[in-house]
């Protein structure tokens, strides 16, 4: 009997959502909306993870050491350093590769390279090169050096360290990306809501039209669950075409705002993040709007169920 | 088989539209009830369909107190029950065969059952013809006939009609008249709101008057003095 019910539920589901075309129709316009808005703000904030991280990636904190420095003392420095649980990792650049990142750097400024030949030894230092593990760690990490290795000190093999010329613009930056995250949580949240309540409304409005045959479903004696299993159905089937249609929408959108947001974003394809991620977005946009579908017409349902 | 006793219906404005009403109707009898429009028909028969609460007294259906019944047992008394309204009441996405066919669905009958079953009613109010049109493709005559093919479909022992004949012609009145009365003689309870003084004359059975909300005269056999 329960699979018969089942069945009967899921074929009236569906004639239901058949026959009233118009009223599916708009529903599933609305809903495609309300999931391209979902959709948009996971890739925006896709977007900007990307772009903070690699911004974030492009803050360090460099070492300069004294031009007379033995190399084992910058090796234990850097042994220090490593053995620190905020620093992700330390590169040694040697005063060798240094020049050699300058030639690089300058090559096609001749005027630089004559003056680094003029000077005849090599001008530039060893420099250790600190990443902490995140943006907000580089104070410790500072902090740490200016307390073992002052700089100024007359024995110091340290000559300066580049944080504190820098700590200004690393802070700040510390502070747009906690406040970036914050926000982008916010504006998501708002966003979803906004859009669940609109499809809500247009779903409430789907169904009122079926308000008088409730009752008589009622009259002729079915069961409340019984009505309201075929309305789900319908409600769960809005949600799957309008995730279907949305992220078929998707492939021209992103294909088209793929090379700007290369250009504008540090190397980040939109295109080819949604290929990418194509499998976790179908999840997410199919599992959202069936839910919301379904959620939506259960209340819509349940209001008019209440009438005996 | 149906027993008000001392029901009295107030609404909220405190309009009486019941007042300690006492009734009693027996297995297999054709009851017609008359009156004016507001007279206390309608709310009767809301009250025995669970669909308005008395303020006071009790309806019983056999023995069961049907105001103190769960949602889940209102939705099997109405089973018990066939309905006919005066608005038809059929459900427009549905055909003819679709609309008898849930009310046995909603019965939890069987596939075999209803495909069993629906023909059959639908031979009896001679509609067999009709069975994949929706209700707008229908004249009113039709469509009330597909209401008491769904009324009747679960063998209910009461079948209710409110104005059945309220928005139909002369010929088409006599033809629901007709099949009511057959039902009735198949042994099932009718009980019939109307205020057509035609029908009544042609029943010729009991009538029940109803006024501002109490039972002023019960005839067997008698007829309508409205």
């Amino acid at each position: 009997m329960l699979w018969i019910n089942i069945r009967r539920i899921l074929k009236t589901g569906f004639v239901q959502f058949w026959r009233n075309g118009v009223v599916s129709l708009s529903a599933v316009l609305v809903m495609v909306i309300t999931l391209f808005v979902i959709g948009l703000v996971l890739f925006t904030s896709a977007l900007l993870t990307a772009s903070l991280t690699a911004i974030e990636d492009k803050v360090d904190i460099n070492v300069y050491f004294t031009t007379d420095a033995p190399e084992a003392e910058i090796l234990k420095v850097k042994q220090a350093l490593e053995a620190l649980p905020e620093v992700a990792y330390v590169t040694y650049v040697t005063p060798e590769q240094a020049l050699e990142n300058f030639r690089e750097r300058h090559k096609n400024n001749q005027g630089m390279l004559d003056a680094v030949d003029e000077v005849g030894d090599n001008p530039l230092d060893a420099i250790l090169n600190v990443k902490a593990k995140e943006a907000s760690q580089y104070e410790g990490v500072a902090t740490f050096l200016d307390q073992n290795y002052p700089t100024g000190v007359g024995s110091s093999i340290v000559r300066e360290v580049n944080y504190f010329q820098n700590k200004q613009a690393i802070d700040r930056l510390g502070q747009i990306i906690d406040a970036g995250e914050r926000l982008g949580v916010i504006v998501t949240i708002l966003f979803i809501i906004i859009s669940i309540v609109i499809t809500l409304n247009t779903i409430r409005l789907a169904m009122y039209i079926s308000k008088d045959e409730i009752h008589v479903m009622k009259l002729v004696g079915a069961s409340s669950r019984f009505i309201t299993g075929p309305f789900l159905i319908t409600g769960a089937l809005y949600g799957l075409f309008s995730s279907i249609i949305t992220l078929i929408l998707f492939w021209p959108f992103t294909y088209w705002l793929g090379p700007i947001t290369e250009r504008f974003f540090v190397e980040v394809n939109l295109f080819e993040y949604y290929l990418s991620t194509f499998g976790q977005f179908f999840v997410l946009l199919v599992g959202s709007g069936i839910i919301i579908g379904a959620i939506s017409s259960l209340l819509a349902i349940k209001r008019y169920l209440k009438v005996k | 088989m149906i027993y008000f006793d001392k029901v009295t219906k107030r609404y909220n404005d405190d309009t009486v539209a019941l007042d300690a009403v006492d009734l009693r109707i027996d297995p297999g009898e054709f009851v017609s009830l008359v009156g004016h429009s507001g007279a206390g028909k309608t709310t009767l028969i809301k009250l025995l369909l669970a669909e308005e609460r008395p303020t006071d007294g009790r309806v019983l259906f056999e023995t069961t107190d049907i105001h103190a019944l769960k949602p889940r047992d209102i939705s099997r008394l109405r089973r018990n029950i066939g309905t006919i309204f005066q608005d038809f009441r059929l459900i427009p996405k549905k055909t003819v065969y679709e609309n008898i066919a849930f009310a046995m669905e909603a019965a939890g009958r069987t596939d075999e059952e209803i495909r069993e079953d629906v023909p059959h009613a639908l031979q009896l109010v001679d509609l067999a013809h009709k069975a994949w049109s929706f209700p707008h493709e229908l004249s009113g005559g039709e469509q009330q006939r597909v209401a008491i093919a769904r009324a009747i479909i679960n063998q209910p022992d009461v079948l209710v009609a409110d104005e059945p004949t309220g928005n139909l012609d002369p010929r088409n009145t006599r033809d629901i008249i007709q099949i009511l009365q057959r039902i009735n003689d198949l042994g099932t309870t009718v009980l019939l709101t109307t205020h057509n003084q035609n029908v009544i004359d042609m029943l010729d059975r009991r009538v029940i008057t109803v006024e501002g909300g109490r039972i002023v005269r019960d005839e067997i056999g008698g007829k309508c003095i409205l």
